[in-house]
């Protein structure tokens, strides 16, 4: 495909999707009716209402005026199955097999949309479409601005949402160092955790001269309680693509690796199939949309470590062996996978790279606050009303997402701490509730941004336990390379399992405390140095709980299994 | 239970891994997507194909047994007909999984990693599947049990012969 193919094509695909666009339907469509189909969904059951959607179109003569789509996912995975109906983005929630009749007969024939399967909220204020969901309205969506909302495998589709424009731009008016500074000056973090800057990241690697050079794609999500990615690579597999592939040009690499991890069947699948259409289309392959510069991408599916997600750990799992982080420098900008340069990035910080191209480093910059630009996806969870992905400008306050997203808490309990970071992160208590969240303020909070993880806690769990539960984690997936990680971890948790057990002695907090500080300063690679961190911080907020197992032998929550404790309420 | 493994009973799967193997001959750096393959087929890694895979990728067995072992995708033994997940992500543990856990461990009367006696169940517990909202979860064969809770896990078993 050409240049201009690619123009012609963006023609008339967005004609095609105006419904969905907020235009007037050009096409013959008069309605879009779109089936979430992201994990969530899936779960719920989705396929069975998709199914009984497209007999009943069919039934119903409709097939020539209703166009159905199944997308990736829309963001509130809680009121999954989801069914929109465009134009208008009405959301229909919960659907079920037995309700297609009257979203079909009410509104697909008789245009009139079917309140019973509209969203209420607590009020019980009718919200039926997505710009009048409470869920939605201070969401921002530029990593997520596809999911949900086109075909994720459909060539068209992306297309028309300007897929593909961004690699245009880059390969027909812009040098690589161009497309570095862009990056750079829209002042975009890794999304992963660490949160370096992207831009910065790149340049290290053009920097590097060498016969060859290699782009990968994170896609190692290990984080219990978050599942962005996922969700980026099964609804909007293209915008990965195409940005590991304005990645390869600005840093002088030909080839991609995109790691995905196994437990995401979906994902694989999807990318697969995109990967496939984007070679046929010349979008991927040997000179792309004409020019001299050629680029490839393979899959390489993860076995199952979350200690994979660390990036030397993570080439040395693509490599077919044991994924065991090694000690940096050399980094892997200058020697990576197979000892050449690579780049390896996040999912969603590649999600953020086509529109940083196509809309500027400027308006990026202008989103966020202080050094923490653009938006994040957090994978909003736990006991909150509205559980989903929510996508916002960084510096968003916790109570904003937890009560105005999120719904509040649900059964009316009190909110008593969000847990950011996963297993490297931290809580933050009710006292911060008005906190911002961006990368700054919550490592002032002994907390990380992270992956995105925000588990909404409530007073019915016990701060103890969920860091018994982090340590676990951790411990279990330690890779077993480092002695401080390998063993401190473990002898960390046998203390948590004692107090958690009534079994805790004098003394026992300042020996955690003491060995989290040991193995933060000795352990080999970000997983060893972090995993402390949620002993650490609920400490910080919650010693008194930590002191009630230990002194009294009682959980306070009563969700550790004390022989002869009372339940006390807190 | 080791004639099961690379018997004259499954001639195609045989043949399928005898081409998998040779795609990657002498390739290292395939490792991984051999042994999945192999897993995949057969559900686990037969000590025989092990040793195979390491003559013809030419990597030492220690590694290969190396990788064997890291890998949560990896089984040595042969496992059930029907493959439990319990999801132990954040959302799922606050939201009950232990109780399911437990319960499981019960009726199942195995822990996390282990192969019932009938070899009808394998269970293990897996960290997030990314369907936080709908938590706790558990999947049978990947299909997906939302919401679970103690007393629905008799049910969800019994639909698996």
């Amino acid at each position: 495909m050409t240049f201009q193919e690619l123009e012609q094509l963006r023609i008339t695909a967005k004609e095609a999707l105006a419904a969905r666009l907020g235009g007037a339907p050009a096409d013959e469509y008069k309605y879009h009716v779109l089936v979430c189909g992201g994990t969530g969904c899936h779960s719920s059951g989705c396929q069975a209402v998709a199914d009984a959607l497209e007999k009943a179109i069919e039934d119903n003569g409709l097939k020539n005026s209703i166009k159905l789509v199944q997308t990736g996912c829309i963001g509130a995975c809680q009121l999954g199955p989801v069914v929109m109906v465009y134009p208008g983005a009405y959301h229909y929630c919960n659907v079920k097999p037995e309700d297609i009749s009257d979203i079909v007969n009410d509104h697909l024939k008789n245009d009139k949309f079917v309140e019973r399967l509209c969203y209420k909220n607590d009020k019980g204020e009718l919200q039926p479409t997505v710009p009048e969901m409470d869920f939605f309205k201070k969401q921002l969506k530029i990593a997520l601005r596809n999911c949900g909302l086109i075909d994720p495998v459909s060539f068209e589709e992306y297309v028309a949402v300007d897929g593909f424009a961004a690699l245009a731009k880059v390969l027909k008016d812009m040098t690589p160092q161009q497309v570095i500074d862009e990056v750079k000056n829209a002042g975009l973090r890794g999304r992963g955790g660490a949160g370096f800057p992207t831009g910065l990241k790149w340049q290290f690697m053009a920097n590097e001269k060498a016969d060859q050079k290699y782009v990968i794609c994170n896609g190692d999500e290990g984080d219990p309680g978050a599942f962005m990615d996922n969700a980026v690579l099964t609804g909007d597999p293209f915008s990965v693509i195409e940005a590991m592939t304005i990645c390869g040009y600005a840093t002088g690499a030909s080839k991609g690796y995109a790691y995905i991890r196994l437990e995401y069947p979906l994902a694989i699948k999807n990318f697969k199939k995109a990967l496939e259409i984007a070679r046929e289309k010349g979008m991927l392959g040997n000179n792309i949309l004409g020019t001299d510069f050629s680029f490839d991408i393979e899959i390489r599916e993860g076995a199952g470590a979350f200690v994979c997600g660390e990036e030397t750990a993570l080439m040395a799992s693509t490599e077919g062996r044991r994924g065991e982080p090694r000690p940096r420098p050399p980094f892997p900008a200058a020697s990576g996978l197979y000892n050449k340069p690579s780049n390896i990035n996040n999912v969603e910080t590649w999600a953020n790279i086509c529109p940083i191209i196509n809309k500027g480093a400027d308006w990026y910059a202008g989103i966020g606050v202080g050094k923490s630009k653009g938006t994040k996806v957090f994978a909003l969870a736990g006991k909150v009303v509205n559980s989903g992905l929510v996508e916002v400008p960084l510096g968003i306050t916790l109570r904003e997402v937890v009560e105005e997203i999120g719904g509040g808490i649900a059964g009316g309990k009190k909110f008593k701490a969000a847990q950011t970071g996963g297993p490297s992160g931290g809580c933050i208590p009710a006292e911060h509730f008005d906190t911002s969240l961006d990368y700054e303020t919550l490592a002032s909070l002994g907390s990380i941004v992270g992956s995105g993880g925000l588990i909404v806690i409530d007073e019915d769990n016990c701060m103890v336990d969920l860091a018994k539960f982090y340590l676990g984690f951790t411990q279990d997936e330690s890779c077993g390379k480092c002695t401080p990680c390998r063993i401190g971890t473990k002898r960390m948790l046998e203390i948590m399992e004692r107090i958690t057990k009534g079994l805790g002695r004098e003394g026992d907090i300042e020996l955690l405390e003491e060995m989290a500080a040991m193995i933060k300063q000795s352990a080999l690679c970000g997983l060893g140095q972090t995993a402390p961190n949620p002993i650490l911080s609920t400490l910080k907020y919650y010693r008194a709980e930590y002191e009630a197992h230990i002194k009294d032998k009682v959980c306070p929550a009563g969700i550790c299994k004390i022989r002869g404790a009372k339940k006390t309420t807190s | 239970m080791g004639a099961g493994c690379n018997c004259n009973c499954q001639p195609e799967v045989d043949k399928k891994i005898e081409s998998l193997i040779s795609q990657h001959r002498g390739n290292p750096n395939d490792l991984i997507v051999v042994m999945a393959g192999i897993q995949e087929a057969l559900g686990y890694l037969p000590k025989d194909l092990m040793i195979k895979v390491a003559e013809e990728l030419c990597v030492p067995l220690t590694d290969v047994y190396g990788v064997a072992t890291f890998y949560a995708a990896f089984s040595l033994r042969p496992r059930g007909r029907h493959s439990i997940n319990l999801c132990l992500g954040t959302a799922c543990y606050v939201k009950g999984a232990p109780e399911i856990q437990a319960e499981l461990e019960k009726q199942l009367k195995i822990k996390p990693g282990d192969t019932t006696e009938d070899r009808r169940f394998s269970f293990d517990v897996v960290r997030c599947l990314g369907a936080c909202g709908i938590a706790p979860v558990m999947t049978i064969d990947g299909e997906v049990h939302p919401r679970m809770t103690p007393d629905k896990v008799a049910e969800v078993l019994a639909k698996y012969e």
